[in-house]
């Protein structure tokens, strides 16, 4: 089980949290104006990276507060954790 | 009572006291110290079990917890555990235990004639039997589940306790041994937080089956001082019977600790076992390593045992496990076994060195005792079904592979020890990620690089020198502490000496032992022979993962302990690589079974799921509704009247809703408040509708919907203030609502200023529904204009409902005249009783989910997860009236994507069936013929029935593809290998103007 460095709580196990997924997907401004196919990427489409993953977690058993989290899916190691809204951190 | 293998003197046992035990009815006697592995040893009992295949004799193999054949069924009753490991269990006063795997008696096994027909179970002998006829499945399945497994699950409930604990710790400790015994002590002596564990009985690990010296003292007494110091420091926490069970990412890692199993019954408000969740700081791994069995023909027969268990039995618990013994090794460790073995007063009529040349100095030790010494020979063969009676030595080939000189000589024995070398038990660090490397004169694998906070030090990391492994446990101890951020102040303890022992002799690497015609076992458990692994590979089976499987080498509850290090050196041989080549199979946890009573812990029972209960939960329980759970809560189902049944009931509560007055606790109604200048242009943004043009006090219907443009929850939601709304959604959703709309106000909105908070429990709500609604608000609440003018249909209204303050809202799910009164929690029961009283005159009838069901069934109104699943647009179920075509929203683009916009999806329609008193199934699927054999085509499905005491029949509702466009057609519902015919309807049965709610 991963122990996740909450921003706002500190270290915490991982059954505190809830995992959002790929982080820095940004909701289209103008849906209306997107083709099928470009809609569906947006909605359906992800990563599933081997090695560092930016990825979205939720407190929610604490703060309940959104953050991003740089992982590595093969180690689990939690390599960077930064507000939402900021650039995914070289790591 | 005698026990005619005990020795006349020594070993860790008390024997002063005297307890009773019985194996399979057979009443014996042991010792306090002994195992019930012991116990048997000392009476004599050397058979404990038949194989799982083959239903072979089988006696102890080992002394710990890597004993693959002595699992046994200890206890009665609900106590009852099957497969525990003898050698793992303490003997008390009046244990009983049983074997398994045998019928109908150990000694006469009816299964055993499955030896004889061996060529029947070959490996792979499921994949190859269970393939045809599909028919016969079931009956192989029957036979087989009696043949083979392990021990029977007992029938009646457990009534002991289990626990969990969590706990954090700056260095842990695995195994009390030697190495962990002093990587406890130096990590204690820097002040942090040690927890040492270990899964015997005692600490003390290989120091206690041998006869080492520390400072030329006995190395126990060098371990009971360091124990003696750990209690004493404030900082440890010793944890015996203790066995890691899993390393899981950053160093989280979970314990069994079997507190009351060495008891008859645990203590008052003790557990029988407890849970340990640790997260430690660093791990040091003192795991030990495993001695391997050598794979020669007939090596399972009882009496054949590893040459570390004997001596074991003899130091530790002064037992002989037999009166005439013959080692055979391909190492040194046989040498100091042989000698154990005569001191405790076994003949030992020879000792076997696979090596061509014996060891020198401790060939001159063995000399002095006149035991026998046979370099470069082996055993090929046992004597001896049921026990071992005599052992076949015959003189190995210079390379190994084949015996020279003849078929070798006999010589008589009833104990057979053996060593293959070791194995580093690194079960837990392959486990946290590590990597292991082999280790060519260990012919085992080392742990290489960790990836977690890990050490690994004494023969775990393949040091099998005593002094070097307490030094190693010192240092990576110390390191650990130092790494989590502890130092110690002035000089550590002083490091002890071992006694010098003989310089090693590098071993003879021989994974299979020549000659013989016997079965060759290499997992005892799983009763898998070298010959089953030759088949596989010669099969076609490469890769080792796959051998595995094909075979079940390794996948035994021992987790292959004393396997797989053989098993790879056979399939390497049989492929003609290297054991690196071929790899190792992947260590997942447990490492060791862990019961399910532990993995529960207290969530059993009434604590398995927090139960919700309103605040009018009493008055429902005192005036006998029956209730139904609804998410977490308990919701009343119906109020069954004296002599009614569930259909009367309802039809009766749906009766008086719809012609006078009925009341309903419609407290667990998921509810948010809203608030922030923004507030507005939120829900605009997550509701299909528009919010925006809202009026303070008044309410609006809303859907919500998946990015996908899949309806994903609904409810009422009321403008409370110009930047205040009062959301409420479906009773099961609430939670997830919540953190939809955090989700999209924090990620995505962020310049949003709008805030949400749950306030379920805040409010306890009574929603009142019927013609006679308006008049009985009137008489609870004078502060209101209740006129219809005044307060219309989807407003709500702050006011005074019998004398509490209330927010009372014109909404209805029943499609009658309704109000849905909401006051604090605290006063919900009062609220509800003064209902109840004043509306006595009306027939006020409480009425639970299921008339709730009926009623908005009747009048068309949909439930969320029950006319959807996840696949269901608004366009599909006829909504298109509450999607904004100016707006953008939520899952908006989702619904003009080329298959949601198809015509022909499942849509929302009514069913009338013919037969108006049947009542279809919910769930029946709808075809369009009356022929429901299969293959047929399925066209949707029923998601709603009911009968209708309003209508006067049944009615449903469906999913049915194109069905908007299907009205006047008769399809027909499929259940039961029958196709009843029904006709489609639009979905609303009563008051389709929908007055009768705005009245």
């Amino acid at each position: 089980m991963l122990l996740i460095d909450c921003p706002w709580c500190g270290p915490r196990d991982e059954v505190e949290f809830s995992c959002g997924g790929e982080a820095h997907i940004v909701r289209p401004p103008e849906p209306a104006n997107l083709s099928d196919a470009e809609w569906g990427d947006y909605v359906f489409m992800r990563q599933n990276r081997k090695g560092v993953h930016y990825e979205r977690w939720c407190h929610g058993h604490g703060c309940g507060r959104w953050f991003n989290v740089a992982r590595d899916t093969v180690s689990h190691q939690v390599l960077a954790v930064y507000a939402m809204g900021e650039a995914p951190p070289e790591v | 009572m005698a026990q005619p293998f005990r020795t006349a003197e020594g070993g860790r046992i008390d024997r002063s006291r005297s307890l009773a035990f019985t194996f399979d009815g057979r009443e014996m006697r042991g010792h306090p110290g002994d195992t019930l592995a012991s116990a048997l040893l000392a009476n004599g009992n050397r058979l404990v079990g038949r194989s799982f295949k083959y239903h072979r004799p089988r006696g102890l193999l080992a002394a710990g917890g890597e004993e693959p054949n002595g699992l046994v069924r200890l206890r009665r009753g609900g106590r009852a555990e099957p497969n525990v490991r003898a050698t793992l269990a303490e003997l008390y006063d009046g244990l009983t235990a049983e074997s398994q795997n045998r019928w109908p008696s150990l000694n006469f096994d009816l299964g055993a004639v499955t030896g004889l027909a061996t060529p029947l179970f070959p490996a792979g002998f499921y994949y190859k039997t269970f393939m045809w006829p599909p028919a016969w499945w079931p009956a192989y399945e029957g036979v087989i589940r009696r043949m083979a497994g392990l021990g029977r699950a007992p029938a009646a409930a457990d009534p002991d306790r289990y626990d969990h604990r969590h706990d954090h710790c700056d260095v842990l400790v695995v195994g009390g041994g030697p190495a962990g015994l002093a990587a406890a002590q130096w990590a204690a002596r820097t002040g942090a937080r040690v927890i040492l564990a270990d899964e015997g009985s005692e600490f003390g690990g290989s120091l206690l089956s041998g006869n080492e010296s520390l400072d030329g003292k006995p190395a126990m007494a060098w371990a009971e001082r360091i124990l003696a110091e750990l209690a004493a420091a404030g900082n440890v926490h010793l944890l015996p019977r203790t066995t890691v069970s899993g390393y899981y990412d950053h160093n989280y890692l979970g314990m069994l600790e079997r507190v009351a199993d060495h008891l008859a019954e645990p203590a008052d408000n003790q557990p029988r076992q407890r849970l340990w969740k640790v997260r430690a700081g660093q791990v040091v791994l003192a795991t030990g390593a495993l001695e391997r069995p050598l794979v020669f023909a007939d090596n399972d027969r009882p009496g054949v045992m590893l040459a570390s268990a004997a001596q074991s039995y003899v130091n530790r618990y002064g037992v002989r496990p037999g009166d005439r013994a013959v080692l055979v090794g391909n190492n040194d460790s046989a040498y100091p076994a042989a000698l154990d073995l005569a001191a405790a007063g076994v003949r030992v009529a020879a000792l076997v060195d696979l090596r061509p040349e014996a060891h020198l100095d401790w060939l001159a030790r063995l000399d002095e005792q006149g035991i026998e010494v046979m370099a470069g020979r082996a055993v090929t063969g046992v004597e001896g079904r049921d026990g071992v009676r005599g052992v076949r030595i015959a003189k190995l080939s210079d390379d190994g592979k084949g015996i020279v000189g003849g078929v070798g000589r006999e010589v008589e024995c009833d104990l057979l020890c053996m060593s293959g070398g070791w194995t580093p038990s690194l079960h837990l660090f392959s486990q946290s990620g590590g990597k292991l490397l082999w280790d060519e004169g260990l012919a085992s694998f080392r742990p290489g690089e960790a990836v977690q906070a890990v050490r690994v030090v004494g023969a775990a990391a393949g040091r099998f020198d005593l002094t070097a492994c307490l030094a190693a446990g010192a240092e990576a101890g110390n390191a650990a502490a130092n790494d989590s951020g502890h130092r110690r102040r002035g000089r550590g303890p002083r490091r002890p000496t071992a006694e010098e022992m003989p310089p090693p002799l590098a071993a003879r690497p021989m994974f299979l032992i020549p000659g013989g015609r016997g079965k060759r076992f290499v997992d005892f458990q799983e009763d898998v022979t070298a010959a089953d692994l030759q088949l596989a590979v010669r099969e076609g089976y490469r890769s080792v993962e796959h051998v595995k499987r094909y075979t079940t080498a390794g996948m035994g509850t021992d987790q292959g302990r004393t396997t797989n290090v053989n098993a790879l050196g056979v399939v390497a041989q049989e492929l003609d690589v290297s054991v690196p080549e071929v790899g190792h199979t992947t260590f997942r946890p447990p490492f060791s079974p862990v019961t399910f009573g532990a993995l529960a812990g207290r969530q059993v029972g009434e604590l398995l799921d927090p139960l919700r209960r309103t605040p009018m939960h009493g008055w429902h329980q005192a005036n006998g509704a029956v209730f139904e759970p609804v998410g977490q809560w308990l919701r009343p189902y119906y109020y069954p009247a004296p002599g009614e049944d569930m259909q009367a009931a309802v039809n009766r509560e749906v009766k008086a809703a719809r012609h006078s007055l009925a009341v309903m606790d419609a407290t667990t109604l998921g509810k948010i408040d809203i608030q922030g200048p923004d507030a507005a242009e939120f829900l605009n943004r997550v509701y299909t509708n528009g919010w925006k043009a809202l009026k303070v006090g008044s309410c609006r219907y809303g859907l919500m919907l998946g990015e996908e443009g899949m309806v994903m929850d609904d409810g009422v939601t009321a403008r409370l203030g110009e930047g205040h709304f009062h959301m409420t959604t479906t009773t099961g959703n609430a939670a997830s609502v919540l953190a939809w709309l955090e989700n999209w106000s924090q990620t995505e909105w962020p310049e949003l200023r709008v805030y949400c908070n749950s306030c379920t429990e805040h409010w306890a709500v009574v929603s009142i529904s019927g013609p006679n609604a308006r008049k009985l608000m009137a008489e609870l609440c004078d502060d209101v204009d209740l006129s219809p003018e005044a307060f219309p249909f989807m407003t709500w209204r702050q006011g005074t409902v019998a004398g509490l303050p209330a927010r009372i809202f014109r909404v209805s799910f029943t499609g009658e005249l309704s109000y849905e009164i909401n006051v604090p929690a605290g006063c919900g029961l009062n609220l509800w009783q003064t209902v109840l009283a004043a509306g006595e005159k009306y027939g006020i009838t409480p009425f639970g989910t299921e008339a709730m069901h009926v009623l908005r069934a009747e009048v068309g109104f949909i439930i969320v997860g029950q006319e959807t699943d996840g696949t269901v647009t608004p366009l599909d179920l006829g909504m298109d009236w509450i999607v904004s075509r100016k707006k953008d929203f939520l899952g908006k683009r989702s619904l003009s994507r080329s298959d949601t916009a198809r015509d022909d999806r499942p849509q929302l329609v009514g069913l009338l069936t013919e037969d108006p008193n049947l009542r279809v199934p919910e769930g029946a699927q709808l075809i369009p013929g009356s022929d429901p054999r299969p293959p047929v085509a399925s066209q949707g499905h029923v998601t709603s029935s009911y009968e209708s005491p309003n209508l006067g029949r049944t009615f449903a509702m469906g999913l049915l593809q194109g069905g908007g466009e299907r009205h006047g057609e008769v399809v027909h519902v499929a259940f039961d290998g029958r196709a009843a015919p029904a006709t489609v309807t639009a979905p609303r049965f009563f008051d389709p103007e929908g007055s009768r709610a705005r009245g």
